[in-house]
């Protein structure tokens, strides 16, 4: 149940970590999942309630700097020390001591009952989590360096390479940053992006995809792209042959049902949006030997030398103008009309609905 | 005494005039003075097509008799012309079946047992058994049929065989089996002036390797037009091919001629001038309006394509390929030539539910397009009836309507080549080959019932020289989308795109409304 009242403000839960007042406050597809009811009951026990969601925040310190927050809770937030074996290769998305240290069951903040969350007036952070933000990049930008990090680290974990026909799937934020991530850190030799609405296709576009397809046309433009052979199945067509490798960031069946019969044999399907409890045909997977890989977070990229994806993020954002994909915002008072806006947002040309907390402070 | 083509203008007491629209009809009032130029009556057949045809190969053209050529022990084959001629398809028996069954049974006297037959499709679509059948009958169907009849594939890499250059560098393929016959007997059926004579080796059992030398844009704008072959570049480059397969291989050419009886009794007021409907004619204009107002579309086609020509023959040759051909030429013409006084500023037309490529098929728009500004609009001699710069005003529903079967690289085609450009020439530098190798469309132009995937190519700039001679091309009552898609105008009658076409040709233009099919071709002086 979601609801918007008064609670006590978050208290440092040790030593070092800083209070942030979100300028920002991005509505995420997981949220709306967990709103609507539809998220993974797997997730459940790793998360500690009541929490105030939001985990694309873009903030302010006390001393005003300006910030965006990793909301990964692993390790070194929870101060634990040696960390975990994942902890240690920089993947604190993956941190299997998510139930111990100072604060409560939680894979991010947004999701933990004692760090707070985007959407309320105050959270609270430890000071790995916290990244400062340019000058150059606004607010409204900002809001989107941590959906931006997701993605950055699912094109990585894809690994395209320049021979490589890649299809990105969904054009919602996750779809697009995927677009725009992909273009930037593995150039394939086509991008092709599957958008259902008008405005999601021309931000595809921009974002520096070659062709964007409706869904009706995945079939027949992916096969045309990547001259495979077109056998027509009694439920749904497949490709022999077909993409290299596949973003998924849709997470619903008929997607990802689509996604695991156009990319070819051998290929890969890489998980980016959230997916939920959905019906998937594994014959393709097991027939066609696909690896099928999760991308989740972010943390430290080995081919990047380590460096943090949040940190190439935050390097790549200002060429991107993702100011444009940021909107409307709404006021925290206006919670419902916000959310219902962001369930529908693709149908009304908006991409990251989000909630200006800005307005609160003033 | 059938009544040749005739140019009427329209007066006060001029009758609205039917236009085609796909699977449906029209009747729309012409503006005072404007021309509607009707095709001649169709010519009294031949009353015993058999002993023509017997007549033909006993005393061909610049040949010896069919008879001296036959001998035991040779190699025979038969070449014959698809499905995509005549339009609508002919009652039964074909043309084709009579002149085969009469070669037939000529080379059985002979005692040759090393006979096949083979569809010259070129990159047509595979027939299927049934429509084969139809066309050579049931008595060779069952006898040949699949060993020693079949199509022609002309992608089957150990069955075609590389004749040559022609002097012009153009490269000639070949169908081993009819490369390596002592004798190739081509059975043709020429319905238009642009079929038949050396085109038929040289595209019917060709590959894109050599096709490609004179299906091109270059070639295509550089024939004006393709229906008058001494003033075509296509068919000066089939003539280059057909000489040096002429130097590989012995071609016999019998070829055969029909009249424009288009249309069986049930749609007689199509074939008739609308002064000349009766009564009844007139019931049938309604009913079939009506229904074809209502039902759906793939109601209408099954209609539709159920319909079988009573065609009759005209003409029979037999012989040298090129006196044969002069031959039928002549009797071609003398079917559908219409004597036409100088160009006009607009020419409307109407564009049916079938072209020589949607058989049993929808007409896609992009063979929307080959069939309205090809084939229609190149029905000339000497000059367009549209003068240069002029309008051209169609009228078809032209949906987004693709067959997947037929024709899966049209879908393609339609979607993403024609969303970059629609210039053929800039089409064919980037796309032609990927269409033409595309490893499944090679596979279901081979396996399936699918034209060749370069088709949509050769279907798109068979309307090249259309494009680039009318100033302005207007759909009448089409789908907006599809026809942008395309390039063209959209209007939703004929008035608005008579003051769209105003526009462009300014005011009171000269309007002439060619009311076609039946088949004509405008000899415009």
């Amino acid at each position: 149940m979601l609801k918007l009242g008064d609670v006590p403000e978050p208290e440092l839960p040790a030593a070092g970590w800083v209070r942030v007042m979100p300028n920002v406050s991005g509505i995420c597809g997981s949220d709306l999942a967990a709103i609507s009811g539809h998220v993974s009951l797997y997730l459940d026990p790793l998360t500690s309630y009541p929490f105030v969601p939001g985990h694309e925040v873009v903030g302010a310190l006390d001393d005003g700097t300006r910030v965006v927050i990793e909301p990964a809770l692993g390790c070194i937030v929870r101060g634990i020390d040696p960390p975990c074996p994942r902890c240690a290769e920089g993947r604190p998305g993956l941190c299997y001591n998510v139930t111990e240290g100072p604060i409560e069951v939680g894979l991010q903040t947004g999701y933990c009952a004692d760090t707070g969350g985007g959407w309320g007036e105050v959270l609270v952070a430890h000071p790995s989590q916290v990244h400062p933000v340019p000058e150059t990049l606004s607010d409204e930008a900002a809001v989107l360096i941590e959906p931006l990090a997701c993605c950055v680290h699912a094109a990585l974990r894809g690994g395209a390479t320049k021979d490589d026909i890649v299809v990105v799937s969904g054009a919602g934020t996750i779809g697009l940053l995927t677009v725009a991530a992909v273009k930037l850190f593995t150039p394939p030799k086509r991008l092709i992006a599957i958008a259902k609405h008008p405005t999601q296709a021309d931000l595809a576009r921009k974002l520096g995809a070659d062709q964007v397809v409706k869904p009706a046309d995945v079939f027949q433009r992916i096969r045309f792209a990547t001259a495979a052979r077109r056998l027509e199945g009694m439920n749904r067509p497949l490709l022999l042959g077909g993409a290299d490798v596949t973003f998924e960031c849709v997470g619903r069946a008929d997607s990802l049902n689509d996604a695991v019969r156009f990319t070819r044999e051998g290929g890969t399907v890489v998980a980016v949006g959230m997916p939920g409890e959905e019906k998937v045909d594994w014959a393709p997977i097991w027939q066609r030997e696909l690896t099928v890989t999760g991308a989740y977070a972010y943390g430290a990229e080995p081919k990047r030398k380590g460096r943090k994806t949040f940190d190439l993020a935050l390097e790549a954002a200002p060429e991107m103008h993702l100011e444009d994909l940021t909107g409307p915002l709404f006021g925290l008072g206006e919670y419902r009309d916000a959310i219902a806006y962001a369930m529908s947002a693709g149908r009304l040309g908006a991409v990251k609905v989000a909630f200006d907390l800005r307005r609160l402070r003033a | 005494m059938p009544r040749p083509g005739a140019v009427i203008e329209v007066d006060r007491n001029t009758p609205p005039v039917l236009f085609h629209f796909g699977e449906g009809v029209r009747l729309e009032k012409m503006p005072l003075g404007a021309r509607i130029i009707y095709p001649p009556d169709p010519l009294e057949p031949i009353a015993h097509p058999e002993r023509a045809i017997k007549r033909a190969i006993a005393k061909p053209l610049e040949d010896d008799p069919l008879k001296s050529l036959l001998r035991r022990g040779m190699k025979l084959t038969i070449a014959f012309d698809d499905l995509s001629l005549p339009l609508p398809p002919m009652a039964a028996p074909d043309v084709r079946q009579l002149v085969m069954e009469e070669v037939i049974d000529m080379a059985a006297e002979a005692g040759i047992d090393d006979l096949h037959i083979i569809a010259a499709l070129g990159l047509h679509r595979r027939m299927t058994e049934d429509e084969l059948r139809h066309i050579v009958g049931e008595r060779i169907f069952a006898t040949f049929h699949p060993d020693r009849l079949y199509q022609h594939d002309g992608e089957d890499p150990d069955n075609n065989v590389y004749v040559g250059k022609t002097a012009q560098g153009e490269e000639v393929t070949l169908n081993r089996r009819a490369a390596e016959s002592d004798l190739v007997i081509y059975v043709n059926l020429t319905l238009v002036p642009m079929d038949g004579g050396h085109k038929s080796m040289s595209t019917g059992l060709a590959s894109f390797r050599s096709i490609r030398a004179h299906h091109n844009a270059k070639t295509l704008l550089a024939s004006r037009s393709y229906m008058n072959p001494p003033d075509s570049a296509l068919h000066h480059s089939c003539i280059r091919q057909g000489q040096l397969i002429e130097d590989t291989v012995r071609v016999f050419h019998i070829e055969t001629t029909v009249n424009n009886h288009a249309f069986p009794a049930v749609a007689n007021f199509m074939q008739k001038r609308e002064t000349d409907w009766t009564a009844q004619d007139q019931a049938m204009f309604l009913a079939t309006k009506q229904m074809t107002d209502i039902m759906p579309p793939a109601f209408k086609r099954n209609v539709f394509h159920a319909l079988r020509s009573p065609y009759g023959m005209t003409a029979v040759h037999a012989g040298q390929v090129d006196a044969v051909h002069d031959k039928t030429l002549e009797a071609v013409r003398k079917q559908i030539n219409v004597q036409v006084e100088g160009q006009t500023d607009i020419v409307t037309l109407g564009v049916p539910y079938l072209g020589p490529y949607n058989i049993n098929a929808p007409m896609n728009p992009i063979l929307v397009v080959c069939m309205g500004l090809g084939y229609l609009f190149n029905f000339y001699r000497n000059k367009p009836v549209l003068r240069k710069g002029g309008v051209l005003i169609l009228t078809h529903p032209c949906r987004y309507e693709f067959d997947a079967v037929q024709h899966p690289s049209y879908i393609d085609y339609y979607d993403e080549v024609l969303a970059d450009t629609k210039d053929p020439i800039e089409i064919e530098e980037k796309y032609e080959v990927r269409f033409a190798e595309d490893p499944w469309f090679r596979q279901l132009y081979r396996k399936s019932h699918a034209y060749h995937g370069i088709h949509p190519h050769y279907a798109w700039i068979w309307a090249a020289h259309a494009m680039e001679h009318a100033g302005d091309i207007i759909f009448v009552g089409a789908d907006r989308d599809v026809v942008h898609r395309l390039g063209f105008k959209c209007a939703t009658t004929l008035e608005d795109a008579f003051e769209m076409a105003e526009q462009t040709v300014g005011r009171y233009p000269s309007v002439t409304h060619l009311r076609t099919p039946p088949i004509m071709l405008c000899d415009v002086e």
